[in-house]
């Protein structure tokens, strides 16, 4: 181990470098339905992050609020207002 | 212009970066007073729990009315109008033919929704002893209905999931909660003060009132997600039958 270092700051380290990747790439997607799948996988980052930063019970209500109810409202959202443009264009 | 406003963007961010304490180093008195006194004044070994239902319950009251009345909101907005023309469902892609679902999904869907419910009352119950509690576990137990969804036909999610019971589950979590605040006020107790007995550490009735509050709060969070879920998916896939 590097001096001074811990195993757990080296994995809190790589853990937030994804977050910050998965969140750039996050903000540069245009297309909503790729934007409410991403959002799941930048979910699922950032509850590992809250592990390893001694956060479990928040871990816990992110992986379930964050990676899944949120995307699915915002995939359900976005069907609805898909079926609405269809038949104004009608 | 871009660029300008970048550099400055991570010039403030790192001067303000540079005047941060170190990881870890923490400055406040309440967090070391809370783990110092929630183990042995109320023999709860989840610190987190102890504070949302026990310290600060009357907060957690309020926060659960937020989702209450969210809840209750998107229920106001995708409610059925008497003057709305009921539609049939239509293919955006005309004569497409529908993918069915494969039975590996089927399989593991059918498969999963026993456990996620049994680990969602897990969670529930044991919120005073290990991570999770009433939200988290809440939560996870609304997720077991997406698997039947995923596992079938939307006719059969209608049937397993009864809407009439998620109303019911709601309303009674919701109030539940407050119902014990009165109740401890009722025993000559301040509201939502812990007057039960407060069991050993360590057993899943330790904590007085905080495992009924967490199993009250599970019912009115589960409820509440689920029916968020079936309005959705009502108002986006309409009914076929119809």
């Amino acid at each position: 181990m590097i001096a001074g270092i811990s195993a757990i700051e080296i994995l809190q380290a790589i853990a937030l470098i994804f977050l910050g990747v998965a969140a750039t790439v996050l903000v540069l997607t245009r297309q909503p339905v790729s934007q409410a799948i991403l959002i799941s996988f930048y979910g699922l980052l950032l509850a590992i992050v809250f592990v390893l930063f001694q956060a479990p019970d928040v871990a816990f209500s992110q992986i379930v609020i964050g990676a899944i109810a949120l995307p699915l409202m915002i995939l359900l959202a976005l069907a609805k207002i898909k079926k609405q443009e269809d038949e104004s264009e009608k | 212009m871009f660029l300008a406003s970048a550099i400055g963007l991570a010039i403030v961010l790192g001067c303000g970066f540079a005047g941060l304490p170190p990881t870890g180093d923490y400055r406040g008195p309440y967090g070391d007073v809370v783990n110092a006194v929630t183990v042995p004044e109320r023999n709860v070994t989840d610190t987190v729990t102890a504070v949302n239902f026990d310290i600060r319950g009357f907060d957690t009251l309020g926060e659960e009315f937020i989702l209450f009345v969210s809840v209750m909101g998107v229920l106001l907005l995708l409610r059925r109008q008497e003057n709305e023309p009921r539609r049939r469902h239509e293919d955006r892609d005309k004569g497409r033919q529908a993918v069915p679902i494969s039975d590996a999904v089927r399989v593991i869907a059918l498969l999963l929704l026993p456990a996620v419910v049994v680990f969602g009352i897990y969670v529930v119950t044991h919120g005073q002893l290990t991570p999770g509690g009433g939200f988290q576990g809440g939560v996870i137990l609304a997720t077991a209905p997406l698997f039947l969804y995923l596992a079938g036909e939307f006719g059969n999610f209608r049937k397993g999931v009864p809407r009439t019971l998620a109303h019911i589950a709601e309303a009674v979590g919701g109030g539940g909660y407050a119902a014990i605040g009165l109740a401890c006020m009722g025993a000559g107790a301040a509201f939502l003060q812990n007057v039960l007995p407060l069991g050993s550490k360590g057993t899943i009735l330790s904590g007085g009132t905080i495992p009924l509050i967490d199993a009250s709060v599970g019912l009115e969070v589960a409820g509440g997600l689920v029916l968020v879920l079936i309005v959705y998916l009502e108002e986006t896939l309409e009914l076929k039958e119809e």
